[in-house]
């Protein structure tokens, strides 16, 4: 099976599983007391904040060895994980309004994960609209490296920005709940559900990366099934 | 010593370097004659260290610090006078201050444009522009010059004058690479001539005691095949 | 050690040599400082929200076209007559050329903020005197990072289309962190607050300088190297 077969069948394991989440949260987690069905979001959220966060960290990371060892796939595989980050951040971007509207009655609350990934999606465009922008693979693959590394040390410092900035300023209403003080069922869905998202990125990155092999001239193409 | 081993480049599908091997010595100076598109550019811009060759290496004897450059542009600042020009140039290359002003005032003498020392780059026309750009290139008294196209916008005087300058150096021991389209500018300078078309050197040899005229006919001959 | 810093003097006094002689980007940043200040001005209702709120956002949001507009400028200044093939010929290493743009964006974006920052105190009528030092540093701390990053980018955009509008579009994430930590700083400067509030701020915007002062210098050589 090719590399893009094998993503796509990920991908649609992954799909049908999302959807299991979703049947999970909504019918079979208890509903948390004081925020009510709004609080239902978190599964999803949390986890694509996750993903996005996971794509950044993945391109950075490629792109350090892409310098190091001066290998073309990884620099396929930042471009890859760029536009599966950017996916993840615009889901991310665009539910978050759509939820907050009905349930607290504003479109945007500056909620440390919607930042986060606000800043995460303006550096997702910024990576790829810099590779639309050069046209000479080489000099792009350099580029964009440069770029994925300071992306990926720029992330603890919009971390601790945000964090600081929170701390002295508390937001009104935000989803509050982190990991360890969840009850055990509430922890399973939040897991599986990181789990879900996980492998819809392998998935989704998967197809990417394979397509990009057979439209780049000289690349690898189909041999790395 | 210049060296060049087996070098190869390519710019996407155009093959500029095809496998280019040679060495020069002390006092070679080497004309290169060719086409457009052959690749003449790319393999001084290879020897000078401004590209990376794909394949193959290059060596110049003493690092960039002794290889003095001429390339299409002209690397002057408008903005800044002729001497200013000239003594930043230097001062990159770690010339000392006093003995970049007088180097700087004797090229410019020679090249006769030390009336306009203290002119701004901007105003001056193209062929003092580039009478400015040979001073430029000599201030730090190279070991190796790579030259690309340099009589280009050179009235009759000028060139007569720069001749007489590469001989002088030529003579120091200075090694030199003349890229050019123009047969009577440069082979009676030459030890050695090469011919080079898509990215090969098709005949490299001495010049021997070829004139212009059987250099051209020997140029026809090997690049267009007849 | 010695010789990067000395090599980037050099060019850094080109650079300001050219700019302050040019006058025109120098004159349009200013310019533009002062017009969106005025702006701002209008923009404003004092009876609604104190000045004093509004006041380091608007401070900071005029300070960062500044940069933006100084950053635009760093490298095209090496693209009139391809003076940037020439900086890199010239046996000088890539980071004295990173450093040299450094010095040279910092210089000029601190002079625009030092026409800024007295037009910003005579228009909003903010209390200044007690934390004029304090304040100094925060301003220096947080163009710092900016400019830290934003040469690194500046030599990447260039060789791309719509150089000047690539640029912010990179830029913006990397402005959040020093910028963020300089409104607030300068919004409790301004309001009376002790210094020892801020020290989280200040360390981070110190730990950013560090850290992308290190990376940019080590990245810079790929940006330009082919």
């Amino acid at each position: 099976m090719t590399l893009a077969q094998r993503g796509r069948w990920l991908t649609l394991v992954g799909l049908v599983l999302l959807a299991g989440i979703y049947v999970r949260a909504l019918a079979f987690t208890p509903t948390e007391r004081f925020q009510g069905l709004a609080q239902k979001i978190f599964y999803v959220h949390v986890p694509a904040a996750w993903s996005a966060m996971l794509a950044m960290g993945l391109v950075g990371l490629a792109s350090i060895l892409f310098l190091i060892m001066k290998d073309y796939r990884f620099d396929r595989f930042a471009a890859a994980s760029a536009e599966v980050g950017t996916a993840f951040s615009l889901v991310m971007l665009t539910t978050g309004p759509l939820w907050a509207k009905p349930i607290w009655g504003t479109w945007w609350t500056w909620d440390a994960r919607l930042t986060l990934t606000l800043f995460l999606f303006f550096l997702f465009i910024g990576y790829l609209l810099l590779r639309g922008a050069v046209s000479e693979a080489p000099l792009r693959a350099r580029y964009s490296a440069v770029l994925g590394i300071c992306g990926l040390v720029l992330l603890p410092f919009i971390h601790l920005s945000v964090y600081l900035f929170r701390t002295l300023h508390p937001m009104p209403i935000v989803l509050k709940p982190s990991a360890p003080s969840l009850p055990g069922s509430m922890l399973v869905t939040l897991l599986y559900s990181f789990g879900v998202f996980t492998l819809l990125y392998v998935g989704f990155v998967m197809q990417c990366y394979a397509l990009a092999g057979a439209s780049d001239v000289g690349g690898a193409g189909a041999s790395d099934a | 010593m210049l060296c060049a081993e087996d070098l190869r480049h390519s710019f996407g599908p155009v093959r500029a370097l095809d496998g280019i091997s040679f060495t020069l010595g002390e006092g070679q100076t080497l004309a290169l004659f060719g086409p457009n598109g052959a690749g003449k550019t790319t393999l001084l811009k290879v020897l000078a260290g401004l590209i990376r060759p794909e394949g193959g290496r290059a060596e110049v004897t003493g690092g960039r610090r002794a290889v003095g450059w001429i390339g299409h542009q002209s690397y002057l600042y408008g903005h800044l006078t002729v001497r200013e020009n000239l003594l930043f140039w230097a001062a990159l290359y770690d010339v000392a201050r006093p003995l970049s002003r007088a180097r700087a005032a004797e090229l410019l003498g020679r090249l006769g444009v030390a009336d306009r020392a203290d002119v701004p780059v901007r105003v001056l026309s193209r062929g003092l522009m580039q009478r400015v750009t040979i001073a430029r290139a000599l201030m730090h008294d190279p070991e190796v010059l790579l030259l690309d196209e340099p009589f280009t916008g050179l009235d009759l005087a000028a060139a007569a004058e720069f001749r007489a300058l590469l001989a002088e150096l030529a003579g120091k021991g200075r090694i030199v690479v003349l890229a050019t389209h123009n047969v009577d500018e440069g082979v009676e300078l030459a030890t050695d001539v090469a011919f080079q078309a898509r990215g090969r050197f098709v005949q490299l040899a001495p010049r021997g005691a070829r004139g212009p005229g059987e250099i051209a006919d020997a140029y026809r001959r090997a690049v267009t095949g007849g | 050690m010695g010789e990067v810093l000395r090599h980037a003097w050099v060019i850094a006094r080109k650079d300001l040599v050219l700019e302050f002689r040019s006058r025109t980007a120098f004159v349009s940043a200013a310019v533009f400082t002062a017009l969106v200040l005025t702006v701002f001005n209008f923009g404003r209702d004092p009876t609604a929200v104190a000045t004093v709120d509004l006041a380091p956002s608007i401070l900071w949001v005029t300070f960062t076209f500044a940069a933006m507009l100084a950053l635009n400028r760093a490298f095209q200044l090496e693209l009139e007559n391809e003076a940037l093939d020439g900086l890199l010929v010239a046996p000088i290493s890539r980071t004295s050329l990173y450093w040299a743009k450094l010095i040279a964006n910092c210089v000029f974006v601190g002079v625009v903020e030092c026409v800024g920052l007295p037009l910003f105190v005579l228009f909003f009528d903010v209390p200044v005197g007690g934390v004029l030092a304090p304040l100094i540093g925060v301003i220096a701390l947080a163009t710092v990072g900016f400019v830290a990053v934003g040469t690194l980018f500046s030599a990447m955009v260039i060789r791309t289309r719509f150089a000047e509008l690539m640029l912010p579009v990179l830029l913006l994430p990397f402005l959040i962190p020093p910028l963020i930590g300089a409104v607030q700083v300068t919004a409790r400067l301004l309001g009376g607050r002790p210094l020892s509030e801020v020290t989280g701020w200040l360390r981070l915007l110190a730990a950013y300088d560090i850290v992308f002062l290190t990376l940019a210098t080590l990245l810079f050589p790929t940006t330009v190297n082919e």
